[in-house]
């Protein structure tokens, strides 16, 4: 029964089952998908709320040209003003320029972070998806090993042991960013991975797979130009919802204190040094909590309307 | 169910323990750094009393030994020294365990209290404005990371409304029920935080788990029986649809224990989550290693309730 069901319910009501009659003229399953996409009209609205945050955070700097660490006592604590739209923290900084700065970091992390998860999951899953028997038996072994994994104590685990070490090899921010994006990549390949050899079980006996064999097709040849792009659809949903969680565990991590250091203003790093004003400053926390939740349920929202555009089937 | 189910069930936990201890032990070997190593500084000390200290700690065995050492070890309880608290590792990991199971327990009970009949109600009045307002609060409420909401909770209901403390206290000086009433009052935001946290995604679990049970034969069967709408749902539907959710309510649960570690720190709790931070504050290292160990091992054994669980509901399971 899942099939009649649309895969999500904040899409519009279904369409006719039978479109009017179109021309014949061919359409592309991107379009197709892109079709999709706009029914799901809070996935849309999201995509542009993203996008004016991405702006905002990149162009930000150019239009509000004020240093993130300029000192100015006689101004702390303060709420909103012209003069600092967001208010100042407890050493007159401006926040709007830390919360600028720090959505760089927060959403590269995010996206790095996802890119190093989808890579690990897909040459896993495929491994996996591609050779039966034992290989299979033990990737998937270990994929399940991680996922039983608790997530969080092991990230402030790898983050506590090797902090100081990549501090040293690659700076204060850079050792903290390759280490982050590193851990957390290395941490949620398993969907993926999952994700993938299902799609290749499956693809791998299909009559055009079998047809590229027919022909001659290297295996690489056939994993990369057959099977993989229709593998994708899936792929990007996970990845999507990847960056949601990466920008979560990393403020997270900064929020706990193992994660970027004070003097780097991210996101986490903001909320954690407002926590002990909450009585005098609630903007203080206010503002970078917001930024975080308006980052990660838009690219929740966006997850969602993808599901609906690449994998119809799925319910959930 | 039979016994042999629960029995395979413990076997094939045994290997992922083992992999999990493998795991944490190849981060710490990994790990740079020395216990030593400020001993190499250190003028007083020659490089011979060095090297005798390192040899009789085994950090000159290779690595198969030292792992062995150190998983013999920890099955044995023998689980080192904290230099901070000036005491043994696992009593003081005894002393913070039962908060920190209180916690996720209650917050786990209050998600399960919303999910199911929010759950259920929106499932059977699908796309329904109830489903659409349901699903979107399920959204924002994954989507709220656990230290924000929990400094909202603080803002709004400690400094605002002044109603709840903000600061765990373990020891209250009050006797009788003025004892148990600050206890709950001082439980309740960082049990809610958690609590609504897993219970925003589990409504969309048990939602898609009633929509995939509501359509089914047998529940057309029930209904033109004559049996009514609410006993069809509560009696027919719902116990079939809770079976997956069992399942996934144990498969969140790392992250549970992630939002406990979030949620202690926050309100300062004193469980095993508070002790992991401030423990990795301070550079105590065995405490770091026990509570990781002992978080992954309660995961572990979650799991295996959660399947042993699951049989029992579905016999179908256990006889594969």
């Amino acid at each position: 029964m899942a099939g009649l069901t649309p895969a999500s319910l904040t899409a519009d009501a279904p369409a006719p089952a039978v479109a009017a009659p179109r021309k014949n003229r061919p359409t592309s399953p991107w379009q197709e998908a892109w079709r999709r996409f706009r029914r799901h009209r809070l996935a849309v609205a999201s995509g542009v709320v993203l996008l004016l945050l991405i702006a905002a955070v990149t162009l930000g700097p150019f239009i509000w040209p004020v240093a993130i660490n300029e000192i100015d006592f006689a101004a702390k604590l303060q709420g909103p003003s012209w003069a600092h739209p967001l208010g100042t923290d407890d050493l007159g900084q401006d926040l709007l320029a830390r919360l600028i700065y720090g959505g760089r970091i927060s959403l590269a992390v995010g996206l790095a972070a996802m890119v190093v998860a989808v890579v690990v999951g897909v040459v896993v899953g495929a491994l996996a998806g591609m050779s039966a028997g034992w290989v299979d038996a033990a990737l998937m072994w270990l994929t399940d090993l991680f996922l039983a994994l608790p997530l969080l104590p092991l990230l402030l685990l790898l983050m506590y042991l090797f902090r100081d070490h990549f501090k040293r090899m690659f700076g204060v921010e850079g050792g903290a960013f390759i280490l982050i994006v590193v851990v957390i990549g290395g941490l949620r390949w398993m969907q993926v991975a999952r994700l993938v050899r299902a799609q290749f079980l499956s693809l791998r006996e299909k009559e055009f797979v079998e047809a590229a064999r027919a022909l001659g097709a290297s295996k690489l040849r056939l994993v990369v130009g057959h099977i993989l792009p229709n593998a994708l659809g899936p792929v990007i949903v996970a990845g999507t919802i990847d960056v949601a969680a990466a920008i979560i565990a990393e403020s997270t991590l900064s929020f706990l204190g193992l994660g970027f250091p004070s003097d780097i203003p991210t996101w986490g790093s903001v909320l954690r040094d407002a926590k002990d004003y909450l009585d005098i400053a609630p903007h203080w926390a206010l503002f970078p909590g917001a930024a975080i939740f308006l980052a990660v349920i838009t690219i929740n929202f966006m997850g969602d309307g993808l599901r609906d555009a690449l994998d119809p089937r799925r319910v959930l | 169910m039979s016994r042999q189910y629960i029995i395979r069930k413990i076997l094939i936990m045994i290997p992922s323990l083992l992999g999990i201890s493998l795991v944490l032990f190849t981060v710490l070997a990994m790990a740079p750094g020395d216990p030593f190593e400020e001993l190499a500084t250190n003028p007083a000390i020659p490089p011979e009393v060095r090297a005798a200290l390192r040899a009789k700690f085994g950090l000159d065995d290779p690595v198969w030994t030292r792992y062995l050492h150190w998983l013999v070890a920890m099955i044995q309880g023998d689980w080192g020294f904290s230099f901070v608290s000036r005491m043994d590792v696992d009593k003081l990991i005894l002393q913070r365990l039962p908060v920190t199971l209180i916690v996720i327990g209650s917050s786990q009970i209050i998600a399960i209290l919303v999910a199911l009949p929010v759950g259920v109600l929106a499932a059977t009045r699908p796309y329904s404005l109830f489903d659409q307002v349901a699903n979107t609060l399920a959204f924002v409420g994954f989507s709220l990371p656990t230290f924000f909401t929990g400094l909202l909770f603080i803002l709004v209901f400690s400094i605002q409304l002044d109603w709840l403390p903000f600061v765990y206290r373990a020891n209250i000086d009050a006797t009788g029920w003025q004892f148990y009433w600050e206890h709950i009052k001082q439980s309740i935001m960082p049990v809610m935080v958690l609590g609504l946290f897993q219970g925003a995604s589990l409504v969309r679990f048990v939602r898609s788990s009633v929509l995939d049970v509501i359509k089914l034969d047998y529940v057309t069967t029930a209904r033109s029986k004559g049996i009514g709408e609410r006993k069809v749902i509560t009696k027919h539907v719902v116990r079939n649809a809770l079976i997956p959710v069992v399942t996934l309510v144990a498969l969140q649960l790392p992250i549970v224990f992630g939002g406990a570690i979030v949620t202690e720190q926050i309100f300062r709790v004193p469980g095993i989550g508070s002790l992991l931070i401030s423990s990795m504050l301070s550079n105590d290292t065995p405490v770091v290693m026990a509570v990781t160990f002992v978080i992954a091992c309660l995961v572990v054994f979650f799991n295996l309730l959660a399947d042993i669980i699951y049989g029992w509901l579905d016999p179908r399971i256990s006889y594969r």
